[in-house]
């Protein structure tokens, strides 16, 4: 029980990258971006072929995190400058992607047992908590610089930036680059984890992050980028615990994950939405209360 | 320092919805103008607001900032020269980010963006300064986001970010429409204080008649995407609201149509 729980946490902090991802297209730049399931892949083949290659473990890593920012790079200029649909352009590189992936891997499902592995000096544990703090930490800070601000404000309010000369076709693309960059990045590691990458690995991936990126700030707040990031953070490790303990109750297994996710986005989309709605009511209440009493007061004392 | 010459623009051009938005219109304004403009609906005044700015292109003609040719430049290139104002007063901010990071996104107008931090010790210290300008109290919110503020508060928010940087333009689009009498005032003033004191070149678009006589030096009619009249600045000083709305239907032949006119 406790080994599959450290698992998951070790898990959690590999997607937290993906997560992070995720978080800097669907809330910063308010942009659906589906390429995720196709450069998560695309991040895990160059990651695992370049090691199989014999290039060291930490350079495939890095390059993957290019691969990817190229993925998404090219989403973002099917969108901005060949005007093509947000949600449909991530779906175009997503398709695209999966031949892409194949190419660069070869054949469907490659191992990578008895390779060199990034994990090999130190523990999972170890290496995902740095990655997953050194990627929050830079994005926290990234965000607050000029570059970064006017990459906040073009999800926040698009005419008001262009209205101060910021050019939001260049911060869109930059924005789902970077995104897709953590994702592919992402992918790379969890190969180098499970020992593996094959080409169905990403499937699924854009609703992992969205779940990870909504139970976080549901649980956590996102008042803040701060608060937002260190709430995907962990997000990303709680949807893997409770993926973990879903699959130790025994009339679930492995295909039912899918649905499992659904539900888990669901609840945490519908319960904080709920929740507004009551305390709202309750609040409306007291305070109509409160105004007919100091009314009856009034009116008691003009007889 | 603008020129704007024979410049023209249609919608859906070609189609049954054709419309003329501008018709070869003619503007010089110079250092320090200040020009309102007035129009009935559709007359225009918008549009060419949309085409100084660069929302639109024009179909026909030139536009010139300083001596340079911009019509066929980006909305986003030309704002180094220009500030604007919205009607809508949360169009001109950024809702969910603070008013001092509002600020540090306006105070880099037309300059690269790069990785240096954008609120930092010093810059916060000038925009307490002009916060404080506007006598409303912001310069104690600095850190909070600018979706908490009132529509007043966010336009007043919008004017100061619109000018402190000292555009060569400001175009303000009827900045003061959607808010509650008080409020417009407010801006009102501030905008008078502000274009004053920077000298700034402005063109401002107004539905309040006696708010157009009374602010700037010049002012422009329109109708049906014409410059129907130009007053200067001398003309400028005797006129009255109804004098104006007998030139209005003298040159147009109609009366003055505007569901949302404020005689004043």
């Amino acid at each position: 029980m406790l080994v599959s729980l450290v698992g998951a946490v070790e898990l959690g902090l590999l997607y937290a990258l993906m997560a992070l991802g995720v978080y800097i297209t669907f809330r910063i730049l308010d942009f659906p971006d589906l390429t995720v399931d196709g450069s998560f892949t695309t991040g895990a083949a160059i990651g695992t072929v370049m090691t199989i290659a014999g290039s060291p473990p930490w350079l495939a890593v890095i390059f993957a995190f290019f691969g990817g920012a190229v993925a998404g790079t090219l989403t973002g200029l099917l969108h901005t400058k060949g005007k093509v649909n947000g949600l449909l352009s991530g779906i175009i590189m997503m398709i695209a992607l999966y031949s892409i992936n194949l190419r660069i891997l070869g054949k469907p499902n490659v191992p990578l047992r008895g390779e060199a592995n990034i994990f090999d000096g130190a523990s999972v544990l170890t290496i995902g908590l740095i990655l997953a703090v050194v990627a929050k930490i830079g994005l926290d800070l990234f965000f607050k610089t000029n570059l970064g601000l006017s990459l906040r404000a073009t999800g926040d309010n698009s005419r008001m930036i262009r209205s101060f000369g910021a050019n939001t076709d260049g911060t869109i693309i930059m924005g789902v680059a970077l995104s897709n960059a953590l994702v592919a990045c992402s992918g790379a590691l969890i190969a180098h984890s499970q020992n593996a990458a094959n080409n169905s690995m990403g499937i699924g991936m854009i609703v992992i992050g969205l779940a990870s990126v909504i139970i976080g700030e549901a649980i956590f707040g996102a008042k803040t980028i701060f608060r937002a990031t260190l709430a995907v953070v962990l997000g990303a490790i709680i949807y893997r615990v409770i993926y973990a303990l879903a699959l130790r109750v025994e009339w679930l297994d492995a295909q039912d994950m899918k649905l499992i996710t659904a539900v888990i986005i669901v609840g945490a989309l519908v319960i904080p939405t709920i929740r507004r709605a009551i305390k709202s009511k309750s609040i409306a209440k007291k305070r109509t209360e409160e105004v007919l009493s100091s009314m009856g007061q009034t009116s008691g004392g003009g007889s | 320092m603008l020129k704007i010459e024979g410049v023209s623009k249609l919608f859906n051009p070609g189609t049954v919805d054709e419309k003329i938005a501008l018709l070869n219109a003619n503007l010089h304004m110079k250092q320090g103008d200040f020009v309102t403009v007035i129009g009935s609906n559709g007359a225009g005044k918008s549009t060419l607001m949309n085409i100084i700015s660069g929302v639109m292109k024009p179909d026909a003609g030139n536009i010139y900032i300083e001596g340079t040719e911009v019509s066929q430049l980006s909305e986003y290139s030309r704002s180094k020269w220009i500030g604007r104002v919205f009607q809508d007063p949360m169009a001109g901010t950024a809702p969910r980010m603070t008013i001092e990071e509002n600020l540090a996104i306006a105070y880099k107008r037309g300059k690269p963006r790069g990785f240096s931090f954008g609120v930092n010790s010093k810059n916060r210290k000038v925009f307490r300064e002009e916060l404080s300008r506007l006598g409303i109290g912001l310069e104690n919110r600095m850190t909070a986001k600018v979706g908490l503020l009132s529509g007043g508060e966010r336009q007043a928010l919008s004017l100061l970010m619109a000018t402190f940087t000292r555009p060569q333009i400001l175009l303000l689009d009827e900045h003061t429409a959607a808010l509650d009498p008080a409020r417009a005032e407010l801006v009102t003033t501030l905008t008078e204080n502000i274009v004053r004191e920077l000298n700034l070149t402005t063109l401002m678009v107004t539905h309040n008649m006696e708010q157009a006589i009374r602010l700037g030096n010049r002012l422009i009619m329109m109708d049906k995407g014409k410059i129907i009249l130009q007053v200067d600045e001398a003309q400028k000083q005797g006129l009255t609201v109804e004098r104006l709305l007998g030139e209005f239907e003298r040159i147009s032949g109609k009366k003055m149509a505007d569901d949302r006119v404020v005689l004043g």
